[in-house]
């Protein structure tokens, strides 16, 4: 009885390094081999927990980037440095191929989205909160769902675009997936808009209609992730059908 | 301050409660508002963490680890609704 308790409970496990990989000057990924993974579902997370040599700790959640199939139990997180941060620098910094990491998860049921949800979906990213959402797109390509989807893509500058090669490659070759960029503070040459944070008039173009009843997911600073929902919800979306994350930053 | 909600408690509930406590909907027991429990307002992290209503504000769990030990305090929950196993 107590053995059965005991052995539900989420363990810490430790994950190795196995690959990294620079995608802007601030945000990195790590491919970690976690042996046993359970496996997870596209938007889910993980903690990282770390340890001083005093004892001292630090845990963090992050997005896992990654689809999961199984083989291989491998799991990526894109990890955006916050430069007063306690855990963020050693993981975009410090931290080389081989080495290991605590770890425990997938955590979190809520902001997800499985391959069986049929309607279309919107997902809506501002800077590193398009991590999560990516896995939601890498998901639908590996399950070869069908589904529209539509990310709105919020970020300062054109260089602080992550997996900006393999986002143009999967909206060329993979139908049904658009993206729409939002530059805050720099667009490309030739934008046809100045920069500006995402407003109505964005997700009024860009986002599905009310009547399209889609999957909404929004996933960015705390400001960003409230302005959408409210501007959502002004257009006539159901709030039953958004769900939001916010990561901390300062 | 970092705010976050309650999809960053996921990992400390599970250590708890053993299922994903995120997608159970809570009932305030200020407001009576109801909502997933991650879409509760987080502040702090751990060790010490409150998460409050996205309606009223008032508290609704407090979560803190100390000498081994986790405490939790759910003065600010009037209901918790979650699916049966199996069901």
């Amino acid at each position: 009885m107590t053995q059965a308790a005991v052995s539900r409970r989420l363990n810490w496990r430790i994950g190795t390094v196995t690959g990294i990989r620079a995608e802007t000057p601030s945000i990195r990924t790590l491919v970690l081999d976690v042996p046993d993974w359970p496996g997870h579902l596209a938007g889910q997370h993980i903690d990282v927990r770390l340890t001083a040599p005093d004892g001292y700790q630090a845990q963090r959640s992050y997005s896992i980037g990654s689809a999961w199939s199984s083989p291989p139990g491998t799991v990526e997180l894109t990890v955006q440095r916050l430069d007063d941060g306690e855990v963020s620098p050693y993981l975009t910094d410090t931290v080389e191929v081989g080495d290991q990491v605590e770890l425990r998860g997938p955590v979190g049921g809520w902001f997800v989205w499985r391959e069986t949800q049929t309607p279309p979906v919107l997902l809506i990213g501002g800077g590193s909160g398009v991590v999560p959402l990516m896995a939601m797109i890498r998901q639908r390509s590996l399950a070869k769902a069908t589904q529209p989807f539509r990310l709105i893509y919020s970020v300062r500058t054109p260089e602080d675009v992550c997996y900006a090669q393999e986002l143009r490659d999967r909206v060329r070759d993979e139908a049904g997936l658009d993206v729409r960029f939002v530059y805050t503070r720099k667009a490309p040459e030739g934008w046809a808009e100045p920069p500006k944070r995402i407003d109505a008039a964005t997700l009024n173009t860009y986002g599905w209609p009310p009547e399209f009843m889609a999957e909404t997911f929004v996933c960015g600073p705390t400001s960003f992730v409230e302005t959408t929902a409210d501007i959502l919800i002004a257009l006539g979306h159901d709030a039953r059908r958004i769900r939001t994350e916010r990561f901390g930053g300062k | 301050m970092n705010m976050l909600d309650g999809n960053a408690l996921a990992g400390d509930l599970d250590d708890i409660f053993t299922v994903d406590v995120t997608t159970a909907r809570f009932v305030c027991a200020t407001c009576g508002h109801s909502g997933a429990m991650a879409t509760l307002r987080l502040f702090g992290r751990t060790p010490a963490s409150v998460a409050r209503c996205p309606s009223c504000t008032e508290v609704v769990l407090c979560l803190v680890k100390a000498d081994g030990r986790v405490f939790l305090d759910t003065r600010g929950i009037a209901r918790l609704e979650l699916p049966m196993s199996g069901a």
